[in-house]
């Protein structure tokens, strides 16, 4: 039977380096195509991450640990049919410096190795706070030592242990930290190689708001629909029409994609920021959409998300109103071609049939890669975007 | 349910929110989105904590009724009894 390494996977245009979490299958478990394997860290979130291959787990070549490992690394050993095609990444990796031949053990040489094995986690007891804490500071609680009831590691533990560390490696210590580099990657490539283009539109948002403080006044407050949810589905819907603006610039060519995955810019408690996909949004109820928004949102700040949907977003879609800003200058996310973005939403005078009335207004922007499309098609996505939000009931 | 009790399970479901929230640093007569950074997500999570926590049902109209944490104690007070 054909075998293949199971590398670790590009989880994103900006993903370089992972670490090996937890594997949910064990030596000799069979594997669906599709199926969770094992969770990855990576900068932005813990990552369940499918098998691209039907086949049966023969080998486990890393075992969960402390050690950040560079996108490629063998992982696992499958054997299968179907077990030789390549995995999945993400469409930035082509564009993105190739990852250096991994080594199948892999330890970074900048690195420091582990000083001991770490003992199987159930026999670390560790409270709760503690254990996060620890986990911020990425230290390894194989080496603290506890000093609560039972040998618990508590809180203080883990801050006295932090503070006698020897120095902090060269890379960026916590998650923060981490994210705040795969973004400043991320955005660096993206003004360095996509040309933007950017164009704005202003929308009167009456009937939507109107439609939904209807809809929402008939709804229990665990059904109700949130205002951004509009936003998504219009935008899903407009890319449907203009759609050449949903895709990746690859390979020196723009690509369109059929699905429309929405990202969803969601800032994190904390700072950074993470933009995960919203599946098919386009083909969603907005029902069903709210609630996948509730569930990406709430496993985003938990740092636990899915690998395609971070792999997929062939758009990405900001709504940076809540803090009462009325224009967004987007910065696209390589290699998507374009973002939307969504001011406040304001009252201020319009005039409609020749009246000046007071209407809540938001300011729509879109960023896009010049290379793929020109302004004209950018207007025409804005004004279909614009007209579709005048018909919420038909969203 | 006296006041108090009712402080003492706000501060819990906002504590599920913002997890990093200190209740001794909360202003209660200040605006809760400004002191924790709650978006609207945020808010309707709040909301619907407040749901499960006290069985009341908040109109999307009361939400300028809850803008502090004094304001959610007054409404819930006001609703519960």
């Amino acid at each position: 039977m054909p075998a293949a390494d199971f590398l670790l996977p590009k989880l994103g245009a900006d993903m370089t380096e992972g670490r090996v979490v937890e594997w949910l299958k064990k030596p000799g478990d069979p594997i669906a195509r599709g199926e969770v394997v094992l969770v990855i860290e990576t900068d932005k979130a813990n990552v369940e991450v499918e098998s691209w291959a039907a086949g049966t787990l023969e080998r486990i070549l890393v075992e969960p640990g402390d050690d950040w490992l560079p996108v490629g690394t063998p992982l696992a050993v499958i054997a299968g049919e179907g077990a030789i095609a390549p995995p999945p990444t993400a469409p930035g990796a082509a564009a993105a410096p190739a990852p250096k031949p991994a080594p199948v053990v892999a330890t970074p040489a900048a690195r420091p190795a582990a000083p001991a094995p770490r003992p199987a986690p159930e026999r670390v007891h560790v409270s709760p706070i503690a254990r996060k804490r620890a986990e911020a500071l990425q230290l390894d609680l194989a080496h603290v030592a506890g000093t609560g009831p039972d040998g618990r590691i508590t809180l203080e533990d883990v801050e006295r242990a932090a503070a006698a560390r020897p120095a902090a490696p060269t890379k960026p210590a916590d998650r923060q930290a981490r994210m705040r580099e795969a973004i400043a990657a991320a955005m660096a490539r993206s003004k360095r190689e996509i040309p933007h283009y950017y164009v704005g539109t202003t929308i009167d948002l009456s009937k939507a708001l109107a439609w939904l403080a209807a809809a929402n006044a008939q709804r229990s407050v665990t059904e109700r629909l949130l205002y951004g949810v509009l936003l998504i589905k219009a935008t899903a819907l407009a890319l449907r029409e203009v759609p050449e603006l949903n895709g990746f610039f690859v390979n020196g060519r723009a690509e369109r994609r059929s699905n429309i995955h929405v990202g969803v810019a969601i800032s994190l408690r904390g700072g950074g920021l993470v933009a995960p996909a919203l599946l098919d949004a386009d083909r969603q109820p907005l029902d069903a959409l709210m609630r996948a928004l509730q569930d990406l949102v709430q496993r985003a700040r938990a740092g636990s998300l899915r690998g395609a949907e971070m792999t997929e977003p062939t758009v990405t879609v900001t709504n940076l109103g809540e803090r009462g800003v009325e224009t967004v200058y987007g910065v696209i996310y390589p290699p998507q071609l374009a973002l939307v973005g969504f001011g406040a939403v304001v009252e201020r005078p319009w005039v409609v049939d020749g009246q000046v009335l007071a209407r809540p207004l938001v300011n729509a922007t879109l960023s896009a890669d010049h290379r793929a499309t020109d302004g004209h098609r950018g207007a025409i996505f804005l004004d279909v975007l614009a007209r579709l939000l005048q018909e919420p009931e038909k969203l | 349910m006296k006041n108090e009790e009712i402080r003492t399970r706000v501060l819990e479901v906002l504590a599920r929110i913002a997890p990093e929230l200190d209740s001794a640093e909360l202003a209660p007569e200040a605006n809760l989105r400004d002191q924790l950074d709650v978006d609207s997500m945020d808010f309707l999570n709040f909301v619907i904590g407040l749901h499960k926590a006290f069985g009341v049902e908040v109109p999307e109209t009361d939400y300028r009724r809850l803008l502090t944490l004094d304001d959610c104690v007054a409404y819930l007070a006001g609703k519960i009894r």
